[in-house]
C-alpha cells in the first residue's frame, strides 16, 4: 500500500547485487516484526541501508577516506512473511568517523525503515551489533535516554540462524506501535 | 501482552541510499485518478531559515472521495483504482521537493460525527531528526478548515503553520514551508 513494492530476490541479499561478492564479514540478519500486542506484522516493507565493511557509504556525500567497494551498494528491501519474519544477507558494516564532535565515531550499524499498518506505526531506526565498545561514546545511540530501550536496538548473535562454514546470524526483532491506530488517527 | 516498541533513530545523512535514490515514490495519483490535480511544493527550513538539503518528506492522503487506499479504512466507498495515496521524496539543495497529486476529499473524523477538511498527513525525516516529525498540510482558505476537529486542537495563532498557500503560476500550485524550529516552527503532532 505504500508505493511500488515490487521486490527482486537479490533485493534482500546485499552480497549478490554485483558481479562479485563484496569484501567483509558475511552475515545473516533476520527477525520478526511484531506490534506491541505481540501480533505479527505481515507483508510489511522493510528497507535497509548501511556502510561497507570499511565504514564507507556508497553515497556522494560520504567523504570518509576509506575504500569504496565496487561490489557493495549497501541497500536492501524485503517484505515480512505471514508470521512477520524477514531475512537479509549482507556484510557487517564498519565503524566510521563523523564530524559531529572531535574524534567522533559511529558504532557499526544498519539503518532500518518500516511502515507497519498505519501512519502512526512508521519507524526509522538503526540496528547495532552486540558488545560494541563505541556505544558509550555515540550520541546517536545515546539519544535514546532509557538503557533498556537502547538494548532493543542491539541485535543478538543467533547461532540457530548461523549457516555453518558460511555466515554468522544476528537476530533483530522489531516492535512497532499497535495497529489499533487507524491510518487516519494523527492526534 | 504489551511489548515495548523499538525506539526511533535518526535517518541520518545517507538515507537516499536506501530510500530515495531508487525508491522515491511519486505515483500518488495515477493520470486517471479522480480529483483536482495539484502540484504541492514543500520547503524544509531550519531554525535560521536556511533550507535543509537532506531531508525526506513522505505524504499519505485520502482519495478525492475521502477514502484511504488501505484495508483498514472502514468506509464502504468504492476505491479509486488509479489512486495510491503515498508519496516520498528527498529535498533538493534548496530544501524543496514537489509532489504531484490530487486534492483529497473529506475524511470522517474519529468521532464519526464530524468530517476532517482536505489534508495530507506529512512525515519529515533527516539528519539530526531523532524521531520522525509528523504534521498535516491543510489548504489555506478552505471553508471546511473551520470545522476540522484536528485543527481545532491547534492554538489559533499556530494554525497558519499548517496552511499551504496557493501560488498563481509557476512550478507548483500550493506551497508549504516546514520550519523545523524557530518562531515559525511548524506544529508537529504526537502520533
Amino acid at each position: 500500500m505504500f508505493g511500488d513494492q515490487a521486490i527482486a530476490e537479490t533485493d534482500s541479499d546485499l552480497t549478490r547485487q554485483h558481479a562479485c561478492e563484496p569484501l567483509g564479514e558475511r552475515i545473516i540478519v533476520s527477525g520478526r516484526v511484531l506490534d506491541d500486542r505481540g501480533r505479527a506484522v505481515s507483508n510489511t516493507l522493510i528497507e535497509i541501508w548501511q556502510a561497507n565493511a570499511a565504514g564507507r557509504y556508497s553515497h556522494s556525500n560520504d567523504q570518509h577516506p576509506a575504500p569504496i567497494d565496487p561490489n557493495f551498494t549497501g541497500c536492501g528491501r524485503t517484505l515480512t512473511d505471514a508470521s512477520g519474519n524477514y531475512k537479509f544477507v549482507t556484510i557487517k558494516p564498519g565503524a566510521y568517523p563523523w564530524l559531529n564532535h572531535f574524534n567522533g565515531w559511529r558504532p557499526a550499524h544498519i539503518h532500518f525503515s518500516l511502515f507497519g499498518r498505519a501512519f502512526a506505526t512508521r519507524l526509522i531506526t538503526q540496528m547495532y551489533f552486540p558488545g560494541d565498545p563505541l556505544f558509550a561514546y555515540d550520541p546517536v545511540f545515546q539519544s535514546v535516554p532509557d538503557e533498556s530501550a537502547r538494548q532493543r536496538l542491539i541485535a543478538n548473535l543467533d547461532l540457530e540462524k548461523t549457516k555453518p562454514e558460511w555466515a554468522l546470524g544476528y537476530r533483530f526483532d522489531i516492535v512497532l506501535r499497535g495497529r489499533e491506530s487507524t491510518p487516519f488517527e494523527t492526534t | 501482552m504489551n511489548l515495548l516498541s523499538t525506539p526511533s533513530q535518526t535517518a541520518g545523512p545517507y538515507f537516499h541510499l536506501g530510500l530515495t535514490a531508487k525508491h522515491s515514490v511519486t505515483k500518488i495519483a495515477g493520470p486517471k485518478a479522480k480529483g483536482e490535480r495539484l502540484r504541492i511544493l514543500f520547503r524544509v527550513l531550519d531554525g535560521n531559515n536556511e533550507p535543509v538539503p537532506d531531508a525526506m518528506i513522505e505524504i499519505w492522503q485520502a482519495d478525492a472521495e475521502g477514502k484511504y487506499r488501505h484495508p483498514d479504512d472502514p468506509q464502504g466507498k468504492m476505491e479509486d483504482p488509479e489512486f495510491f495515496g503515498f508519496g516520498r521524496l528527498a529535498t533538493d539543495q534548496n530544501g524543496i521537493c514537489i509532489f504531484e497529486t490530487i486534492k483529497p476529499g473529506f475524511v470522517p473524523a474519529d468521532d464519526e460525527l464530524s468530517v476532517q477538511a482536505s489534508h495530507l498527513n506529512v512525515s519529515i525525516f533527516g539528519r539530526g531528526i531523532l524521531k520522525r516529525l509528523a504534521t498535516r498540510l491543510y489548504f489555506a482558505e478552505d471553508l471546511a478548515n473551520d470545522a476540522d476537529p484536528v485543527l481545532a486542537l491547534v492554538p489559533d495563532e499556530r494554525r497558519y503553520t499548517l496552511f499551504a498557500q496557493r501560488v498563481a503560476e509557476g512550478e507548483c500550485d500550493w506551497v508549504l514551508d516546514i520550519h523545523l524550529s524557530g518562531k515559525d516552527e511548524t506544529v508537529f503532532f504526537d502520533v
